[in-house]
């Protein structure tokens, strides 16, 4: 039972998580109450560690060649370096959408071919709108969503936490935000309806499930309902990319969590005319890029998330530019 | 009679260069359609040039035309040969939107 931990937001603790997002934060979900490590305090979780860990990576942007990073191929070779170097090695890797720049076979091949390299075998999908451009996702389902439902949603359980990915980048009404739509929403419905509450839930889709920045289209229109049917849980895991940048929330039981982009980084909300790649000097873009390790720990039904950039050791040009004030 | 066959290339090339409607650009940057409302005439054709770093799509709200992904510096063409209103918006950014009047 992890009821007793769901009584409120730890939320002293949540600001100090956002003040380190920048570099590698240790962030314990425990029902909703989120505890915050620093980067030098990383062994306290590791002498935690249970059995289980993936890691998220996201927007890889595959055949992108413009300023904000002309090698997006050799980035994404840095990140799986990483998770190949990471002291347990993850059960799999979700990516969260844009794996392509512009849904070219090419570009996904090239995105296979870099996969090929990493020691984790299985990799999951959800598509970004960068992987469904001209063919409505078909290409991108043949590819990689062979056993999903609608437009390439689906759920599979590993270690007793419910995965779900959401598809919320097809059919977007004018004006409007990201969209998982009718019959989405009524397939989560009843797919997550078997499950107990104490089950601990991991939900990702490619833009954010939660109201980021809805001037830059950074939000879905139809979050709150899929949220509905997952508030009698007591561990919500939300994991998404499409901003390429970090960004956390905790409500209620909900833990929301944005990654990193493996090519470029996009500008914090509203500090840019628009949300397109930001240019930053080469020697600055390693610190802005970066994975996602999540770490299940037994028994305590909690999520310890660790963002880390691509670079080794971060030094103090890039803790200020990458953290979150 | 090749000489001929190009006179006849020349001539036909300038006639229908005469012919042809003005021509009305419509820019994208910044994730926003610039100018956003444009009032044309009827048979104008508007070219819509992306100068972002991703790729846009021009679709419109109703079905009437609908490009492919708009890579940077590419654009999308669209004849107007019907008056009427015609609300677009990019299909990959739907909080890009723009109008074409056509009169």
């Amino acid at each position: 039972m992890d009821d007793h931990f769901s009584d409120g937001i730890d939320r002293r603790g949540f600001l100090k998580c956002m003040a380190w997002a920048g570099t590698a934060t240790v962030c314990i979900l425990q029902g909703g109450v989120l505890k915050s490590f620093a980067a030098e305090d990383m062994h306290r979780i590791k002498a935690h560690k249970g059995d289980f860990a993936f890691v998220q990576i996201s927007d890889s942007h595959i055949g992108f060649n413009k300023a904000a990073n002309p090698d997006v191929t050799a980035t994404l070779n840095h990140a799986i370096a990483k998770i190949n170097a990471l002291p347990v090695q993850p059960e799999f890797i979700l990516h969260t959408g844009d794996l392509s720049h512009l849904s070219e076979p090419g570009e996904f091949d090239t995105l296979d071919q870099a996969l090929k390299s990493g020691k984790t075998g299985q990799i999951f999908y959800v598509p970004g709108e960068h992987d469904v451009l001209n063919d409505n996702g078909a290409q991108y389902r043949e590819r990689y969503g062979k056993n999903t439902k609608g437009d390439g949603w689906y759920s599979f359980d590993k270690n007793g936490i419910h995965f779900i990915g959401l598809v919320n980048v097809m059919n977007l009404k004018a004006g409007g935000l990201g969209s998982l739509g009718h019959d989405q929403l009524a397939w989560l419905q009843d797919d997550v309806s078997h499950l107990k509450a104490s089950t601990p839930i991991v939900v990702f889709a490619h833009i954010p499930l939660w109201s980021v920045y809805p001037d830059w289209g950074w939000g879905t229109d139809d979050s709150a309902q899929a949220l509905s049917y997952l508030k009698r849980f007591g561990s919500v895991t939300v994991l998404n990319g499409h901003i390429h940048q970090v960004m956390q929330k905790v409500e209620g039981k909900v833990s929301f969590h944005t990654a990193r982009s493996t090519a470029f980084p996009q500008p914090e909300p509203g500090k840019a005319a628009g949300p397109g790649p930001m240019k930053v000097p080469p020697d600055q873009l390693a610190g802005l890029l970066g994975v996602t390790d999540v770490n299940f720990i037994r028994g305590k039904h909690s999520l310890a998330i660790v963002d880390s950039t691509l670079e080794e050791t971060p030094n103090t040009e890039t803790l200020r530019h990458g953290g979150k004030e | 009679m090749k000489r001929l066959i190009l006179v006849l290339a020349m001539l036909t090339g300038t006639l229908s260069l005469a012919q042809s409607p003005p021509s009305t650009t419509v820019t994208i940057d910044n994730f926003t359609f610039s100018p956003m409302t444009i009032e044309v005439q009827r048979g104008a054709t508007i070219k819509w040039i992306n100068k972002d770093d991703i790729p846009h799509v021009v679709a419109s709200t109703a079905g009437t035309f609908k490009s492919r992904a708009i890579d940077t510096d590419g654009s999308f063409v669209f004849t107007f040969t019907e008056p009427g209103t015609y609300e677009y918006y990019c299909s990959v950014h739907p909080k890009m939107t723009g109008k074409i009047v056509v009169k």
